[in-house]
């Protein structure tokens, strides 16, 4: 659905060159909600906002639901962007409209009359929760209320891709998590594409089905996170399930077993115990539901050097488990 | 001399004032209403062709965005910056091409509107200039042209402040229009001089203080109010902030 290919962007103020995106790609899949995670000043921004061409690459191309917008004249850019919405970190709403007139801004863009325009208004705002709000003024609003004045003006246009630029960053961890719901309620009714920027990994453990990780303008890591947690060494998976730093334990193997899927509800510890007579210590543990599926890791001691735990190890691999030695 | 003691002065005084005021009015009204007419787009081409706006480039050039820019720039500090006497009496050829004649309240509102309006363009421009770009980029991203940023937009959120920067040209407008009297006839500021100094009637001269004071004071509260009533509330800080701003470049002239 949204396909970004080899996408550069420098800035150059004054004196100083940033290289705010080097060589980024990442396809997200119709239907899917796609998280972009990284620090401050990683190019999270400057990459979402490539996506409409708010911001217009240096090079490579952006295609999305079959445009490649890159290639687009102004007047067709403007056309294909009705259907992506965008949703902002301070919202960005007119103040001097009501909530009903910022949701119908987009429609009076596209032309729609007047009485469609209320109706599809008061819909929209229905579904996110706002009918009640529809002739308050922005300033009247809490900051969730505003973001989701946000979300049904993206919507109104029915688009088939909604940006989302930090869009819970300025809410309190509570209402960041209404906001989320929202968000995947949207992707799941509505059967929207979803990219979303965050700089916070509860954003991708709560909603994403592919994560991407940006560093210095470029994408350290992607995939879809069911992959990336049984993937040997992945950040984003250590991210999504920190165990803390490894303990040093002279004479004892430490190890983190990532299991997902049908893994994780089985008596691994009790079993190792069972057959190897291994007196196993769990050093510390974190399960997630990430798709509707169980997913975790462990951090276990098991007595005895790597090579003396030869066996278990392998068994517990040939279980379809990710272990990985990370002390000893 | 005037004798305040005569049977007809107060009738005098009276009608004498009801067709300045009148003239005064009419003059402030017609010149107020070029202004805005002028100096509303002036004011967005400004904002807009400066770089990175959102006329940098109009028909594709950057290089004519950038010479747009710097001649209205140009236009608008040396309006800004020559003074009036001077401007109204180097403008009498341009007002008898317009009018016709540079005498009376219809010659008079050619410099008034000359002056007012690289004024109001400024004011307009610092307005613009508060807006949130992020509110231009929700536009974009809504797929807005340019003119519906404008329109939708720009205009729409600035009004609070655009309304206080017009209370500020009216204000003005009516002080210069005294002068353009003196020399162009009519108007309060005609009467002021003709009777309150050349016949030295302290009560005409007083009257016409008042009558103006009034006007003044009229037009600046209908202006607050509206300012207010189009601020949602929301920012009132906003106007507040802006306000200051507005009042130092009327000062510095900047
Ligand atoms: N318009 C611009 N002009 C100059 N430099 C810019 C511009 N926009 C972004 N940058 C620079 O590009 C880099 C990436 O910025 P970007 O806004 O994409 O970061 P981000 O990941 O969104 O950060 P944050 O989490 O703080 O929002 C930064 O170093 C920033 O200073
Ligand atoms: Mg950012």
């Amino acid at each position: 659905m949204i396909s970004v290919q080899h996408v550069s962007k420098t800035f150059r103020s004054g004196g100083t060159v940033t290289a705010a995106l080097q060589d980024v790609s990442l396809e997200v899949a119709e239907g899917e909600i796609y998280g972009v995670i990284g620090q401050s000043g990683a190019g999270k921004s400057t990459l979402i906002r490539a996506v409409n061409l708010l911001e217009r690459p240096d090079t490579g191309t952006v295609t999305v639901d079959g445009d490649e917008l890159t290639a687009l004249t102004p007047a067709d850019l403007r056309r294909a962007r009705r259907k992506i919405g965008m949703v902002f970190q301070h919202f960005n709403l007119l103040q001097g409209r009501t909530v009903r007139g910022n949701v119908e801004l987009g429609l009076e863009i596209i032309g729609v009359d007047g009485d469609a325009r209320r109706r599809r208004a008061l819909e929209i705002l229905d579904l996110v929760g706002l009918a009640d709000k529809a002739g308050a003024y922005p300033a009247e609003l809490s900051g969730g209320q505003k973001q989701r004045v946000g979300i049904a003006r993206a919507l109104a246009g029915s688009p088939k891709v909604l940006l989302s630029d930090e869009a819970t960053s300025a809410l309190d961890p509570e209402t960041t998590r209404s906001i989320l719901d929202l968000v995947k309620k949207i992707n799941t009714d509505l059967g929207l594409t979803v990219l979303l920027i965050t700089h916070e990994m509860d954003v991708v453990k709560r909603i994403c089905d592919s994560a991407a990780l940006i560093e210095g303008g470029r994408i350290v890591e992607q995939g879809r996170i069911v992959s990336l947690i049984s993937t040997a060494g992945s950040r984003l998976a250590h991210e999504l399930f920190p165990l803390g730093a490894v303990p040093s334990l002279p004479g004892d193997t430490v190890i983190d077993i990532t299991f997902s899927g049908g893994s994780a509800d089985r008596p691994v510890i009790a079993q190792l115990a069972r057959t190897y007579g291994l007196d196993v210590s769990i050093l510390g543990a974190a399960i997630e539901t990430i798709g509707g599926n169980q997913a975790g890791r462990t951090r276990l001691a098991l007595p005895g050097s790597p090579a003396g735990n030869a066996a278990p190890i392998r068994d517990l691999r040939s279980q379809g488990m990710l272990v990985e030695i990370v002390g000893e | 001399m005037i004798d305040p003691s005569a049977p007809d002065f107060w009738s005098g005084l009276f009608q004498v004032l009801l067709v300045g005021t009148g003239q005064t009015l009419y003059m402030v009204g017609v010149s107020l209403l070029i202004t805005i007419l002028v100096g509303l787009p002036l004011g967005i081409v400004l904002v807009g062709t400066e770089a990175g706006g959102l006329f940098e480039s109009p028909f594709g050039s950057r290089r004519l965005g950038r010479v747009v820019n710097r001649v209205l720039e140009f236009i608008v500090n040396l309006g800004r910056s020559v003074p009036f006497i001077i401007l109204m009496v180097a403008l009498i050829p341009f007002t008898r091409l317009v009018v016709g004649t540079f005498i009376g309240p219809t010659a008079a509102i050619v410099p008034l509107a000359v002056v007012a309006i690289p004024f109001f363009a400024r004011m307009v421009e610092i307005a613009i200039k508060e807006v949130d770009t992020g509110l231009i980029e929700a536009a974009e991203s809504l797929g807005a042209t340019r003119w519906q940023i404008v329109s939708k937009v720009l205009v729409p959120e600035a009004l609070s402040p655009m309304i206080l920067g017009l209370s500020t040209t009216v204000t003005s407008i009516i002080n210069f229009s005294a002068m353009v009297g003196t020399v162009a006839g009519g108007g309060l500021g005609d009467v002021a001089v003709r009777y309150g100094y050349q016949r030295y009637s302290t009560i005409h001269m007083v009257a016409v203080i008042i009558v103006i004071f009034v006007i003044v004071m009229v037009l600046q509260g209908l202006a607050t109010l509206l300012a207010r009533r189009f601020a949602h509330k929301s920012r009132p800080a906003r106007a507040e902030k802006i306000l200051p701003a507005l009042r130092e470049s009327v000062i510095t002239g900047a």
